[in-house]
């Protein structure tokens, strides 16, 4: 059944899957408990902002396309700290301009850019190396966080207690929408940015029906993460169906069976 | 040294702002070490105000605010215990009670508690008579099983001063008698000042030593005899209407 594992392509797309699995099982159960679960997706459709302005540019739209969303998360934080404007709010006008500002970028081209294409549906197995050492990286800097897991989870589960012991919230508020930024452009290239979100958000909401701990939450998101992309790899290969979409569907089938076993008495 | 000062809180000329309104006005009071403070007031008079610039998240438009000796950018926060609202819970969020009061020691969530904070975590559970509710998630508690918690929470790192916001709120009449016990036990047995805001005048009557009345200016502050009086009652609750027969009944059950 796994044979088509010894296949180079298949590795490349077996290791960047699993790396995504776990950067959206560690940050997704943050999104997920402080209710930004639409963040996810309105960066995605920011990054394709980015992206079409890369494509305009010419050259990898990758690099123009992170500091475009990062850009994006620090204003979609800003409006939403600073202003009266709730959150979903800020990230459905932020969501709405960048996506104006993609279709702007690609017109301006005057040519075809089925490459822009590739980045809505995303491609998990035309990984290139570059894709690998970029979400590495990303992992790198995510271990580097560590240190700050337990002041980024104290601040989700009671923001006000929080700031009472000096937590910086507003600095970690900053961070950790940048660092979600980062993972949501770096996905997009595997998954597309009309499921990225999935990632972030189905993981965390279907261990969320068993977990008693927010640690746990965590380490069931990465799980449920892990067992989608492994499996759902290997379907995509056998019935000849798009990867990403697949993975998707298969966290959905968890996150339902949990909620069904898990539901509230 | 300032852990010696002579008061847990000293304000003086405190204002605060949010935008253009005015939240507190010129307020100066001194709460000596060792009190028990009720704070009393209508609905938008500024008491959560105080609390929180008490407590540092409020940044003041003028004034200065020294708590337990220390200006409050220099001040060591786990020298303070703080009780919120047991409604402001999020329930969504998974959580043990041992996890919850454990924060109170790390000022960080736990992701692995070690076997020294769990003791302590127990201690202060057993102080609360909730050590049966350690290893439970917060989400499925009663309110006062609630309270209890966040109660142990605040203990367990044996701070000075206790700041509580309205915690009778939505407990039995058994469980507030329950908390004022806890409360005046932790007291007694380290000393420390209790700063509480509470819509019950009774309570605030018979539990507290002071008393401060406000409606965005200081009103009354003293015993509770004497802050809570006719006059201070009706200058902060209004002259007409049902507040003013309320006042009138408090007070001449109290005196007369």
């Amino acid at each position: 059944m796994f044979e088509a594992w010894h296949l180079p392509f298949m590795q490349r797309a077996l290791l960047a899957g699993l790396i995504m699995a776990l950067l959206s099982g560690y940050y997704g159960p943050f999104m997920v408990q402080r209710g930004l679960s639409f963040l996810g997706s309105g960066l995605a459709h920011a990054a394709f902002g980015g992206v079409a302005l890369g494509l305009l540019l010419g050259g990898e739209p990758l690099w123009v396309a992170v500091p475009f969303t990062a850009a994006v998360a620090l204003g979609i934080t800003w409006v939403r700290e600073r202003t009266r404007i709730s959150g979903d709010t800020a990230v459905g006008i932020f969501f709405a301009v960048s996506m104006a500002l993609g279709i702007v970028f690609l017109s301006l081209k005057r040519e075809y850019t089925a490459e822009a294409f590739t980045y809505l549906f995303g491609s998990i197995l035309a990984v290139t190396a570059t894709d690998i050492w970029v979400s590495l990286g990303l992992l790198l800097l995510t271990l580097l966080t560590l240190p700050l897991w337990g002041r980024w989870a104290y601040a989700t589960f009671d923001r006000e207690l929080a700031q009472a012991d000096r937590v910086p919230v507003l600095f970690d508020d900053y961070l950790l929408a940048f660092l979600v930024a980062l993972v949501v452009v770096v996905a997009m290239k595997l998954v597309g940015l009309l499921l990225v979100a999935a990632f972030l958000v189905i993981p965390a909401a279907a261990a969320r029906q068993w977990s008693r701990t927010f640690a746990g939450m965590m380490v069931g998101a990465v799980l449920v993460g892990v067992f989608s992309v492994v499996f759902g790899l290997q379907i995509s290969l056998q019935f000849d169906i798009p990867s990403g979409a697949t993975i998707v569907l298969l966290q959905a089938l968890v996150f339902t069976a949990a909620a069904l076993i898990w539901r509230r008495a | 040294m300032s852990r010696k000062a002579e008061y847990a809180v000293e304000i003086e000329d405190l204002t605060v702002k949010y935008g253009d309104h005015v939240a507190l006005e010129d307020i100066s009071l001194q709460i000596p070490r060792g009190a028990f403070v009720a704070i009393v007031g209508p609905n938008g008079a500024g008491k959560s105000t105080l609390i929180k610039t008490i407590l540092g998240l409020v940044r003041p438009a003028s004034g200065k605010v020294l708590v337990l000796g220390e200006p409050l950018e220099r001040l060591d926060p786990v020298r303070v215990g703080y009780v919120p609202q047991f409604k402001t819970l999020d329930r969504s969020f998974p959580a043990l009670a041992e996890e919850l009061v454990v924060s109170g020691l790390r000022r960080a969530w736990p992701g692995r508690i070690t076997r020294k904070e769990r003791e302590k975590a127990l201690t202060a559970l057993e102080r609360v008579g909730a050590a049966h509710l350690a290893g439970r998630p917060v989400s499925r508690f009663s309110g006062g099983e609630l309270q209890r918690v966040y109660l142990a929470r605040a203990f367990v790192r044996q701070p000075e001063l206790v700041v509580l916001d309205e915690p009778a709120t939505g407990i039995d009449v058994l469980g507030e008698a329950d908390m004022y016990r806890l409360l005046e036990g932790y007291q007694k047995q380290s000393g420390a000042t209790l700063l509480m805001i509470t819509h019950d005048w009774e309570a605030a009557y018979h539990h507290a030593s002071h008393v401060i009345v406000l409606n965005r200016r200081l009103i009354g502050f003293g015993p509770p005899e004497r802050a809570l009086s006719e006059r201070c009652l009706r200058e902060a609750f209004g002259h007409v209407g049902h507040a003013h027969t309320v006042a009138l009944e408090f007070v001449r059950g109290k005196h007369v």
